[in-house]
């Protein structure tokens, strides 16, 4: 059983929605990610979705940008990325650490290389933004040989048919971008989600996760009464560039545990 | 001989080109594609586009004998094609026009396009302004600089022109930007890509509308000197204008096809724009084609004098015929785009653009050692009137 699967199957049985919190890897510094993985785990985040920093984040609006920018400058690799999940690992055995970037990166270091070296660390799940179902075959079959779980976004203009393809390849979760646009987009609506929700659970029988404009307690107790799991990304990001260096642990720390006592407040219908 | 049908159905070249984007993109792109191939076999829209290209484009462009500059060589006879006469002065105007046409028939009233040198921004901005539509032009800030007069061009015609700070501020980025607001847009939207890059549908779509280009010299070609040319020449930043010219020139035998790179200060320097020369394969703006990356997969900042090649990418069918073999690419270095441009201005009288000047002087370093019955056919892809400044800057001249 996988760690993302066995995090899911025990907040099933609580009741409560997961909290999965993004950072990018490298911002401000590789050192400092390393202090906030532990630190989200601590504040309760269920899954850390860990940011490989491209140099063109297309999917990105311009938070996770800048991000991206600060941790390349610094000189951010996917390998000393894949390192630093390996000290993460070697003092926390039980969250799982999903890798979300772009395609380029992992293909430079090669498929298989990256896939071994991942599971070796003690990564859990991939997704790679611009690699779709149609593009990522030999991909997928890497990453679940290797035992890494796919994961793969999802999309209010999915059509039935993809949602059915990828509900195939999809293992852990599925991240559903609950509006068009980039991260950190400002205008979530809960009731479109929740109508959403309704038809990909008919297709999926893994989790199902959403982010995109999810800013605060509110919106993200919103999305946790309908959805399995919640993301947030920009909003930690905007916390970590905000923050005086030295206290970006303190504050995200501050912020997630806000999330978190949000999600668990909602009474979850199962 | 097999005749060359690319790309496949999910927009494959070989190992190259397909969809690599975010999901929320992908509905998009397939509706685009289905518009394309419901309309690229409609006999009345095909019509319109053919008016349009006649009367408003002033299509078919022209092939013109360099006669002072073959003479200066003393070799091979170089003929132009002068896309620089077509109306906004490039080939970029027979895309922007069928794609806006497109827009309308799908009832998109919003179209937005990136730019580098300004030239593709012009012609998408002049296609809004004909058919009144809004129009949003993404340029990288680096490139508002250098390329003034285009931006007041757009702006006079009615577009909104975004600068774009981030990354390297320059035509990769105006793209990034471009596909953020195309996919925040959609409903609404529809994204003019200038080049053959991108993702399917649009290296096929934007080559197919600039085929015009090739399709006219097949038939102009026999009527000027009795038959095709030995070989077709053409700058490639995305590669817009070469595979206009190179795709109708695939499937006919003897006729060498070179897309000439940015070389920037050298290729050996690493300051150039010339992936297909010194770059390898990767994935970058929802395609898989010849990248300029570092061992980490990050894109690298690319340099040219010319701000509509530079860019790190190169569009996917190109990637194709290199390794195929069916196209050689080569690099020309700044100083030689400069030295063809002004030769071509004081023996000629024509003002070429910078990424055309690349492709000149391709030819003028091949002309010499050949015979003089041989025929070089350059795809003069634009004129040079927006370089004036950086012309001036090189020479140290203020205007």
């Amino acid at each position: 059983m996988s760690r993302i699967h066995g995090r899911f199957e025990k907040l099933k049985g609580e009741g409560r929605a997961a909290l999965i919190p993004y950072i990018t890897a490298g911002d401000p510094s590789l050192e400092v990610t390393l202090a906030l993985m532990h630190e989200l785990a601590a504040a309760g985040a269920d899954v850390i979705e860990l940011g490989v920093p491209f140099s063109d984040p297309q999917a990105d609006g311009p938070t996770i940008q800048r991000a991206s920018e600060r941790a390349l400058a610094r000189g951010t690799t996917l390998r000393r990325i894949l390192d630093v999940v390996a000290r993460f690992r070697s003092l926390d055995a039980d969250t799982p650490v999903v890798l979300m970037g772009y395609a380029n990166p992992v293909e430079a270091m090669g498929y298989d290389a990256f896939a071994s070296r991942a599971a070796e660390v003690g990564v859990d799940g991939v997704l790679l933004v611009d690699l779709p179902p149609e593009e990522s075959r030999g991909f997928v079959d890497r990453l679940v040989s290797a035992g890494l779980d796919p994961i793969y976004l999802l999309s209010p203009t999915t059509t039935d048919a993809r949602i059915g393809e990828i509900a195939r390849l999809a293992r852990g979760y599925v991240y559903y971008v609950s509006l068009t646009g980039v991260t950190g987009a400002k205008h979530l609506q809960v009731g479109d989600v929740s109508a959403r929700m309704e038809v990909l659970r008919r297709h999926l029988s893994v989790p199902i996760g959403v982010g995109f404009g999810i800013r605060d307690a509110q919106s993200a107790a919103g999305i946790a009464k309908v959805a399995d799991a919640v993301v947030i990304g920009s909003r930690i990001v905007e916390e970590i560039e905000g923050s005086a260096p030295g206290s970006e642990a303190a504050n995200v720390g501050a912020f997630v545990r806000g999330i978190r006592q949000a999600i668990d407040a909602v009474a979850r219908k199962d | 001989m097999q005749m060359y049908d690319l790309p496949d159905e999910r927009g494959h070249f070989g190992p190259y080109g397909g969809v690599f984007v975010a999901e929320t993109l992908m509905h998009a792109l397939d509706e685009l594609n289905e518009c394309y191939l419901k309309y690229r076999n409609d006999p009345e829209f095909m019509a319109e586009l053919a008016r349009e290209l006649k009367h408003y484009v002033g299509r078919p462009s022209p092939i013109y004998h360099a006669r002072r500059w073959s003479e200066h060589f003393g070799g091979a006879q170089v003929y132009l094609k002068r896309e620089d006469l077509n109306h906004t002065g490039a080939h970029k105007i027979n895309n922007t026009m069928g794609q806006a046409l497109l827009a309308r028939k799908i009832g998109k009233p919003r179209v937005i396009a990136e730019t580098g040198a300004g030239q593709h921004g012009v012609a998408t901005a002049t296609v809004a302004a004909r058919f009144g539509m809004k129009c949003t032009v993404y340029m990288g800030s680096e490139d508002v600089k250098r390329q003034s007069p285009n931006v007041f061009r757009m702006k006079l015609l009615g577009a909104e022109v975004v600068p774009v700070e981030s990354g390297s501020k320059t035509l990769k980025d105006a793209l990034n930007e471009a596909m953020r607001d195309w996919v925040t847009n959609v409903a609404d939207t529809f994204y003019i890509i200038g080049s053959v890059a991108g993702p399917h549908p649009y290296p096929m779509m934007v080559r197919d509308f600039n085929a015009v280009v090739g399709h006219e010299c097949l038939w102009q070609m026999p009527e000027l000197v009795g038959r095709q040319p030995d070989a077709c020449i053409a700058c490639v930043g995305g590669g817009s204008n070469a595979m206009g010219i190179f795709h109708p020139y695939i499937d006919v035998e003897g006729v060498r096809l070179i897309g000439v790179e940015a070389g920037g200060s050298g290729v050996a320097t690493g300051k150039h724009a010339a992936p297909l020369s010194a770059g390898r394969p990767g994935v970058l703006h929802g395609t898989r084609t010849y990248l300029m990356q570092n061992e980490d997969g990050q894109i690298m900042d690319t340099h040219s004098v010319s701000a509509g090649l530079d860019y790190p990418g190169v569009g996917p069918e190109h990637s194709w015929l290199k390794d195929l073999g069916r196209a050689e690419y080569v690099a020309i270095n700044d100083d030689e785009a400069m030295e063809a441009f002004h030769l071509l201005c004081r023996l000629e009288g024509i003002i070429p653009a910078l990424e055309s000047a690349h492709a000149l002087a391709q030819a003028a370093k091949m002309a010499p050692s050949m015979r003089k019955d041989q025929v070089l056919l350059v795809n003069l892809s634009g004129r040079g009137d927006k370089d004036i400044n950086t012309v001036a800057g090189i020479a140290g001249i203020t205007l």
